[in-house]
């Protein structure tokens, strides 16, 4: 009994830290988005609420918090209530698999850097991704309000159809790994073998089905604004849509935090020997965990920048990258990386495997697509 | 706490889930409760140490065919297709019907003793994907492919029917 209560104190807070750092990491990615987008568009950004402006999430949580609290009349109000939650809920859930580093010994016993050590972890991210539309479409219907639906039935149909792609990438992952665990996953990829040395095709569809499945430009279109007001969200206010707006970052995060475990060695970074003998073990499992963090900031950063610099999609171009596009990428990602595995010659096989794939478009483009002359 | 009690509460919360599905007067609200029972199952399969499965379950039935299921009914206008309520005596009539049923059911169980499997030849993997993935690949080959195939020609027929002919009307 003694034994199950260290490791449910030590799980719970882990639990909580992991849970703190989203939130806080959430919170000042709102500053940072405007500030970058203040950068790109040669403007200054928030510079009011203390140095910097870096007191902006803070204000900018208060005034959520003061807005009026409104729920339309003939709204469904118990599912205009739980569309938020459950953005939330979902939001968070997902970093429960993400190992944040290896084992540290404190005091003699062992932590593991990881909410749960499941072997079936690379399912659950998407089993969780897969509920994230429920929020979405609940709170959009409730809302009694036409906009409102439309952006919820655009979410629901954008996540499914990516979805799916997003799944045949990560297939090819397992091929390679032989595991679906995430702790095997990045385990496999210590001292600099990362995954995206083996898969390049497969992170990049992995990274835009990312942006579609967390709603960011270039596929925003549930909150598309000239279109659809402001899509799912028209009829909230005060917390209730901070909830919503929060939910999307803290999804940008987590989904930084799983790109960079599928396909950046998750914790491991260079040196990561040379750290351990200067200052022990533990240093280095802190800096790892440290790493990891960095790298999904890192990925918060290109969903910035695309963000700015990108146009939006239109609604039937989006379907049709998603199904003609990303669907038939990922089988051949898959076939080229079974023959990959074969051959054992992965990054020969990989690296060639793009080659013929840009070879093959440039040959089609040049022999069947008629250029029209502007 | 006993492991029997959570398979208790469990197995009640998917009752009264399932129960109110069928109970439930507002459509979305009879498909979010399929959902929670969903859920539940998947916690079942969780407790049976067969973690593929659960995750399995969510990812298909709770993530992809509720979400349909939700599409679907959301394009209604709820108000206009209000299936007409039954007379009593339908009532009264499925509710012998379906208490029958549950009475043979019950006492099929009964007659026939199953048997608890012996402990000494339970294996903890069972349920594990290497252990499965194993099992219906060899033992099951046959099947599993019959079913692809099966799959395979949904997909076409679903794709077939989607499909606009030339000249229809583009709505």
């Amino acid at each position: 009994m003694d034994l199950f209560n260290s490791v449910f104190i030590a799980k719970a807070s882990f639990i909580g830290v992991v849970f703190l750092i989203t939130l806080g990491v959430a919170a000042y990615s709102t500053y940072f988005e405007r500030k970058i987008a203040a950068f790109m568009q040669d403007r200054i950004g928030p510079d009011r609420a203390g140095p910097f402006g870096i007191l902006q999430p803070l204000a900018d949580a208060v005034k959520m918090f003061m807005k009026e609290d409104f729920i339309p009349a003939n709204s469904n109000k118990w599912l205009f209530i739980m569309g938020p939650c459950l953005s939330m809920l979902t939001a968070l859930m997902t970093s429960a698999v993400v190992p944040f580093g290896d084992t540290i010994t404190l005091g003699g016993v062992e932590f593991d850097l990881q909410g749960i050590d499941v072997n079936i972890g690379i399912l659950w991210v998407f089993g969780i991704v897969s509920l994230g539309v429920y929020g979405i479409l609940i709170g959009g219907w409730a809302s009694n309000n036409k906009y409102s639906l439309l952006g919820a039935i655009r979410a629901a149909s954008q996540n499914i159809s990516y979805e799916l792609a997003m799944g045949l990438s990560i297939i090819a992952i397992l091929m390679m790994t032989g595991s679906l665990s995430t702790k095997a996953i990045v385990e496999a990829q210590q001292n600099g073998h990362w995954n995206i040395l083996y898969q390049p095709m497969g992170f990049i569809i992995f990274l835009i089905c990312a942006f579609a499945e967390c709603n960011r430009t270039p596929f925003d279109l549930p909150e598309c604004e000239t279109e659809l007001i402001g899509g799912y969200h028209t009829e909230y206010s005060s917390m209730k849509l901070g909830f919503y707006l929060f939910a999307e970052y803290i999804n940008m995060f987590i989904s930084g935090a799983v790109m960079a475990t599928l396909y950046f060695g998750g914790y491991d970074y260079p040196g990561i020997d040379f750290v351990t003998a200067q200052l022990g073990e533990t240093a280095a499992t802190l800096i790892g965990a440290g790493a990891l963090i960095g790298k999904a900031l890192a990925f918060v950063f290109i969903f910035m920048w695309v963000r700015w610099t990108l146009p939006r999609f239109r609604y039937d171009q989006l379907m049709g990258l998603g199904w003609s596009g990303l669907i038939p990428l990922a089988m051949f990602n898959i076939v080229v990386t079974g023959l990959g595995v074969l051959l054992d010659q992965q990054i020969l096989i990989g690296i060639g495997g793009v080659v013929v794939f840009i070879a093959g478009i440039v040959v089609y483009d040049q022999l069947f697509v008629k250029k029209k002359i502007a | 706490m006993e492991i029997s009690n959570i398979w208790y509460f469990l197995s009640g919360l998917t009752l009264l889930s399932a129960l109110m599905v069928v109970l439930a007067k507002n459509p979305i609200h009879s498909v979010l409760y399929l959902v929670f029972t969903f859920f539940c199952i998947s916690g079942h399969y969780v407790l049976l140490n067969a973690q593929f499965l659960m995750a399995v379950n969510i990812i298909v039935y709770a993530g992809a065919i509720m979400v349909l299921f939700l599409f679907v009914i959301m394009m209604f206008d709820l108000r206009k297709n209000q299936p007409e309520s039954k007379s009593n005596l339908t009532k009264l009539a499925g509710s012998v019907v379906a208490g029958s049923l549950l009475v043979v059911l019950i006492a099929l169980v009964r007659q026939n003793n199953i048997n608890t499997p012996p402990l000494e030849g339970f294996v903890s993997q069972t349920g594990m994907v290497e252990t499965l993935g194993k099992v219906l690949y060899s033992e099951y080959l046959l099947p599993f492919e019959l079913v692809s195939i099966l799959f395979f020609v949904a997909m076409v027929g679903a794709v077939l029917l989607g499909k606009r002919e030339a000249g229809e009307r583009n709505f």
